[in-house]
């Protein structure tokens, strides 16, 4: 690739980025009052999304030897640690730092 | 800064340090391995800043050591970044009114600021406009210095990081569970986990976020549905 075709590739990635983030709000401007069924789904999909990342961050593991087995007892140990404590930052740091033992010291 | 951006900043902080460390650490693999693919710094800087999308950025490397092929690399993000479009709808209330901080607010919206704008809690008196934009904009910064340190001076961490980019599984889960605590209806959630976890054993990981989604607005359109029948 020329350094040309390399920018007009990297562009296309940014468009094709920069669209996926702005399409709602194109095609629901401010002003406007979204369909029903647009505004319904505004108010459960932040529910149903992070559940979808997590997955999301788990694609990979769960296809690997262990079966994502280090990363569910991590993400046990986060739950415990934040139903315990609360403490959202403590939650994060304590599961990571759980998570760095389990496979450099366990697995 | 004034008094409001100064709260509002101070407010903003505090939520993004999990991301500081996941940023600056997958940040500086990405530098890395650009650096170790031919790239010079300039680019890595300006695809972190640009495309700002993580899994994306990874891509385009390969992308750009393949042949040109612009329509398929347009194509293929569409569909990497098709989950953003859910974070479009889920925000088009919490972004309205933001004034020009609207424009940068779209365009940085990776998954983790998507995540702890859409779920954080504003303190009283705080302007929730520019908590957004700080918590955005910090995390934008986090991730091209981490970028441009990996690109610049290689891996500099010299403690043992396997597992470190665990940070954002954690963040999600966390931010999952605070969710949880705070609706009585928990299908959406459930659906959300559900929906994806059995697309992800039918499609494969490569593709099963769009289908997720496919079954996740039909699955959501049935239950307006249902539920306008029950009041009528």
């Amino acid at each position: 690739m020329s350094t040309a075709q390399q920018i007009i590739t990297v562009a296309a990635v940014v468009a094709a980025t920069v669209l996926t983030r702005a399409l709602p709000f194109i095609i629901f401007p401010e002003g406007r009052k979204p369909p029903k069924f647009i505004s319904w789904l505004a108010g459960v999909l932040p529910f149903a999304v992070i559940g979808m990342l997590v997955v999301y961050c788990l694609r990979s593991a769960v296809f690997s030897d262990l079966h994502a087995l280090p990363e569910l007892m991590a993400i046990a140990f986060t739950a415990g640690l934040h139903l315990w404590r609360k403490n959202t930052l403590l939650s994060i740091a304590g599961g990571t730092v759980f998570y760095m033992f389990l496979v450099q010291q366990v697995f | 800064m004034t008094g409001t951006k100064t709260a509002a900043f101070k407010a903003a902080l505090p939520h993004t340090l999990p991301i500081c460390a996941g940023f600056l650490f997958l940040g500086m693999s990405y530098g890395f391995l650009m650096k170790s693919s031919g790239f010079a710094t300039v680019w890595t800087f300006f695809m972190s800043t640009l495309i700002f999308a993580g899994s994306m950025e990874f891509l385009t490397i390969s992308l750009l050591l393949s042949s040109f092929n612009p329509l398929y690399c347009f194509l293929l993000t569409l569909m990497v970044n098709a989950r953003h479009l859910f974070y479009g709808i889920a925000m088009l209330d919490k972004y309205r009114g933001t004034g020009w901080k609207k424009f940068y607010l779209i365009f940085g919206m990776c998954d983790e600021s998507f995540t702890i704008n859409c779920t954080a809690q504003v303190p009283e008196g705080v302007d929730r406009t520019w908590f957004m934009f700080f918590v955005t904009l910090l995390n934008q910064i986090y991730w091209v210095s981490g970028a441009v340190l990996g690109s610049l001076a290689g891996n500099v961490l010299t403690f043992n990081t396997e597992g470190l980019d665990f940070v954002m599984t954690a963040l999600f889960a966390v931010m999952f569970i605070n969710q949880w605590r705070e609706s009585k209806d928990h299908r959406p959630a459930l659906l959300g986990l559900g929906a994806s976890l059995i697309c992800l054993f039918i499609f494969g990981q490569d593709i099963f976020i769009v289908p997720s989604m496919a079954v996740i607005v039909i699955i959501f359109y049935v239950m307006m549905k249902l539920e306008e029948r029950r009041k009528a």
